[in-house]
């Protein structure tokens, strides 16, 4: 039954992740990327992590990729459609990136560390209680870094996304 | 129930695809979705382990990644948007004004 949702869910993840790398118009792709995030976000519910599911749904579709879209639609797009690839050889990338998805294909189905099976522990309940106890006390400075960096970034996009006075 | 490794193996097959759009595709908005892909693989990673070794600090560390992304990409559109309108291209390989 996981295993069934589980294969359904990762091979429409990583074909949508496909369609995203390879469509040629950017309106396509962000679709693409945002089906791909539900997916995830799917998956994130097999894993027993439901306020990450829908942290992911609100911040990446419901936030980012509405970004994306807004900006591609501000931009003109039309002259980036035609060609989709960098021009001149890619083989040296391709063989980089075999190497580099095979190197991390034989390092896990090589190791014995990743074949646990079941979960160490099973969990019993207030799981969002739980994880919020462990966010607010030990890990509180690097939340409010967090958002003292959100606001940076808040500040930073406005100024470079404003006009310059003439 | 789902052995760890199946989620791991997502994890690097999102990666992998995620890193050839970062690296060939020409437009900067599609590198941009790419790169988002690849912080979102990252992050099958820590929820899976989180989970199957049952440590909150999984979750957490996603947290992050997430907040992290959004200002990056907040930012990353800023700069995107004053390109566009003072280079008026999108493409990788036209915008080499800081290539020394």
């Amino acid at each position: 039954m996981d295993q069934g949702f589980f294969l359904l869910f990762a091979a429409a993840s990583v074909v949508a992740a496909l369609t995203l790398v390879l469509a040629r118009n950017p309106v396509h792709s962000a679709l693409a990327l945002m089906a791909c995030f539900l997916q995830i976000s799917a998956i994130f519910v097999l894993l027993e992590a439901p306020l990450l599911a829908v942290i992911q749904i609100f911040v990446y579709v419901g936030a980012i990729m509405v970004l994306f879209l807004f900006v591609i639609m501000m931009i003109d797009v039309r002259e980036a459609v035609l060609q989709r690839f960098l021009p001149g050889s890619n083989l040296p990338v391709l063989v980089l990136l075999v190497l580099l998805g095979v190197e991390m294909l034989v390092l896990v189905l090589r190791s014995d560390r990743f074949s646990v099976a079941e979960p160490v522990a099973m969990r019993t309940g207030g799981e969002v209680r739980q994880l919020s106890t462990t966010l607010f006390a030990d890990y509180l400075l690097p939340f409010e870094v967090a958002s003292i960096i959100l606001l940076a970034a808040l500040v930073g996009a406005i100024v470079l996304a404003r006009k310059e006075p003439r | 129930m789902v052995p760890l490794w199946w989620y791991i193996v997502l994890g690097v097959a999102l990666f992998v695809i995620g890193a050839a759009g970062v690296l060939l595709r020409r437009n900067i908005l599609v590198v941009l979705m790419s790169l988002e892909l690849l912080l979102n693989s990252v992050n099958v990673n820590f929820i899976a382990f989180g989970h199957y070794y049952d440590d909150y600090r999984g979750q957490i560390f996603a947290i992050f990644v997430i907040a992290i992304t959004a200002a990056e990409v907040a930012v990353a559109l800023g700069i995107l948007v004053a390109l566009a309108r003072n280079k008026s291209t999108l493409k990788v390989d036209e915008v080499s004004m800081m290539k020394g």
